[in-house]
């Protein structure tokens, strides 16, 4: 039957998402929210969870260095993103799409067969390790695991394609007769790339930097195998307090105050920077 | 035309098998405004481009003054350009746009602004300095587009199709703005159009471009006036095309046969043998039209067959015996000078408006 008017129409169309978001991803978000405003030792409705979370130096530590590894691995991403994505955007369609297979390849595998993988390359007598003392270039073995150096190669491993995917888009976008006409006004290839491209691509590198940093802040499992016991995120901590000490109030707080972190960057980029949309 | 700046010598672009320009020659003087004229794909773009150096022939040479061009990259050939998306640059206000050609060749600031200033004002574009690209309107942006080709004084100014997203009104104003520019400026001008109005109203020669080969080069009047080919003819404004046999030729006058039709008297032309199958224009405005009993060449009978009021002028389908309909256009001289539909009236023609080609 056709709906009669486009509301209609519109609920037909968005209502299976809708009830799926609702049921699965809004209700237990709402519970979440009420647990960890309740369900203190003592019972009190309040913010008392927040309280035990911020108050708390070890968690607090643990939220900061959540917050470093994040970044260190979105600065990480970027710089070996931008230069993958502007061969990328000049490639011929045959080396694009050779290209683009392995850069998505690794999001087709599953990320505990990669972090095992990590381990096999990274430990003390990993793969890399061996190779280098074959060769002499190192006595004593690097130690590439079980601290944030490692952390930060699995994870930044894993978000590459989110940087590569927006700077190749944005750099892609850019209009082909823009490099004419800055060529065509005496601009070599240095001036080209620092007063057109890099500027104009500047969006997508902001996008790609907001996608992977956002996500890399509830990583758990790479900080779980390759950080091991040394190097604790928010993820974990949550992760603990809802396995082994069943504290599901202080792990709800420090869920809510990672998603609000998260929501406030986003709603934050599209206000304040928008930069897609202040350029067109 | 005072010496050549830019000489094309047999220049040839081939994309594989495609010859996307075929053997081009094409001498364009200083100060002279030169335009492409050609249909899509008739290689005037591809020409452009070729000496712009975005692209390397495949034959020939490019020279700039007697010097060969042909293995330097565009940003050492010291060329303006204007493209027909105008490619001003999003993320940078009209100053910047403009200063841009001014800071890759390391100008002083006071003397960047000073010409950015004097390039805005030349297209009249003073003040608009901070705004963005977007904020500007079509007809703004050309302006801009123009005052960047120009602020750095290149030797040459290369269009392409720059009025093509603009609509009529405006195209015209600025058709006679970007002449009046160039003419004060002097500034040598290769213009490529498909436009054949623009052409004819910007040019001081034209070059007919087709399937990659130069049909005919000349100025606007020698070539609306004395076209090559019945191409040339047909693109370059306005023809009826008939066809018909070559009959005699006496004291410098050919007559025509056109079949089952009227006698078609006409000036010169190539020596034809009788019997020869040729092909006639004459130009819309060159055909009169009258009430009264016409007597020598080329008087025919005929029926006005349609009747299109444009304004300042009039256009008539007449047929003349035969069925052949011929197109007619007359100035409007008021409402009593309209033929009606279906009115008997004289058709004349003098023999020398007609062109014939074999």
């Amino acid at each position: 039957m056709r709906p009669r008017s486009s509301w209609g129409q519109a609920l037909v169309l968005v209502g299976p998402a809708l009830i799926l978001l609702v049921t699965v991803y809004l209700y237990p978000l709402a519970w979440l929210l009420v647990l960890s405003l309740t369900g203190g030792a003592d019972g009190v409705v309040g913010f008392g969870a927040y309280g035990r979370f911020l108050e708390s130096s070890v968690y607090l530590g643990v939220l900061l260095r959540t917050f470093r590894i994040s970044l260190v691995v979105t600065a990480v991403c970027l710089v070996m993103a931008y230069p993958v994505s502007y061969v990328l955007s000049r490639a011929g369609s045959l080396t694009l799409r050779v290209v683009m297979v392995f850069v998505l390849l690794p999001l087709w595998t599953s990320i505990l067969v990669r972090t095992y993988a990590w381990m096999v390359l990274l430990q003390a007598n990993g793969l890399l390790n061996n190779l280098l003392r074959r060769l002499h270039v190192i006595d004593e073995p690097l130690r590439l695991m079980y601290n944030e150096a490692g952390v930060v190669i699995g994870m930044a491993q894993v978000l590459l394609p989110f940087a590569i995917l927006p700077v190749f888009a944005s750099l892609r976008n850019i209009d082909p007769r823009l490099h004419a006409a800055a060529r065509v006004m005496g601009a070599g290839p240095w001036r080209r790339f620092r007063s057109v491209t890099l500027p104009l691509s500047l969006p997508g590198v902001a996008a790609a930097g907001l996608l992977v940093f956002v996500q890399a802040l509830g990583f758990f499992i790479i900080p779980a195998l390759l950080g091991g016991s040394r190097v604790i995120t928010l993820a974990m901590v949550i992760e603990t307090q809802v396995v082994d000490l069943l504290d599901w109030s202080l792990a709800s707080s420090m869920a809510m105050v990672l998603l609000v972190v998260t929501v406030v960057l986003v709603v934050g980029f599209d206000r304040l920077l928008g930069l897609d949309k202040v350029w067109v | 035309m005072s010496r050549s700046l830019v000489t094309l010598a047999g220049v040839s672009k081939a994309y594989g098998r495609t010859v996307a320009v075929n053997n081009v020659s094409l001498e364009v003087g200083e100060g002279e405004f030169v335009t492409l004229l050609g249909p899509s794909g008739s290689g005037k773009t591809t020409t452009l481009m070729l000496i712009a150096g975005f692209e390397r022939p495949t034959g020939g040479e490019i020279l700039v003054r007697g010097e060969s061009v042909v293995a330097r990259p565009p940003e050492k050939r010291d060329i303006g350009m204007v493209f027909q998306s105008y490619a001003l640059f999003p993320h940078m206000t009209v100053f910047e746009n403009v200063a841009f050609p001014l800071r890759t060749r390391r100008l002083a600031g006071p003397e960047v602004a000073k010409r950015v200033d004097e390039a805005l004002a030349a297209v009249r574009m003073s003040g608009l300095d901070a705004r963005y690209p977007r904020q500007l309107s079509g007809g703004q942006q050309q302006r801009i587009a123009l005052a960047r080709a120009l602020v750095y004084r290149p030797s040459l100014l290369l269009m392409d199709e720059p009025l093509g997203a603009l609509d009529k009104k405006l195209r015209e104003e600025m058709q006679s703005e970007i002449k009046t520019l160039q003419r004060e400026l002097g500034i040598t001008t290769l213009y490529v159009t498909h436009d054949q109005q623009e052409a004819l109203a910007l040019s001081d020669r034209i070059a007919i471009m087709n399937g990659g080969d130069v049909i005919q080069v000349g100025s606007p009047l020698a070539l609306y006036e004395r076209p090559a080919t019945d191409f040339v003819a047909g693109f370059l404004g306005d023809v009826n095309l008939v066809e018909g046999i070559a009959a005699e030729a006496a004291r410098g006058l050919l007559r025509v046969q056109i079949a089952d039709g009227p006698e078609v008297v006409t000036h010169g032309g190539p020596p034809l043998a009788p019997g020869k199958r040729v092909r006639l224009t004459i130009r819309p405005e060159r055909l009169e039209l009258g009430t009264t009993e016409q007597a020598g060449p080329n008087a025919w009978r005929g029926r006005i067959r349609e009747v299109v009021f444009h304004g300042e002028l009039v256009r008539y389908g007449v047929e003349v015996p035969s069925g052949v309909v011929l197109r007619v256009t007359r100035p409007f001289r008021g409402p009593d000078t309209l033929f009606a539909r279906g009115e008997e009236i004289w058709l004349t023609s003098r023999p020398e408006d007609w062109r014939i080609f074999a």
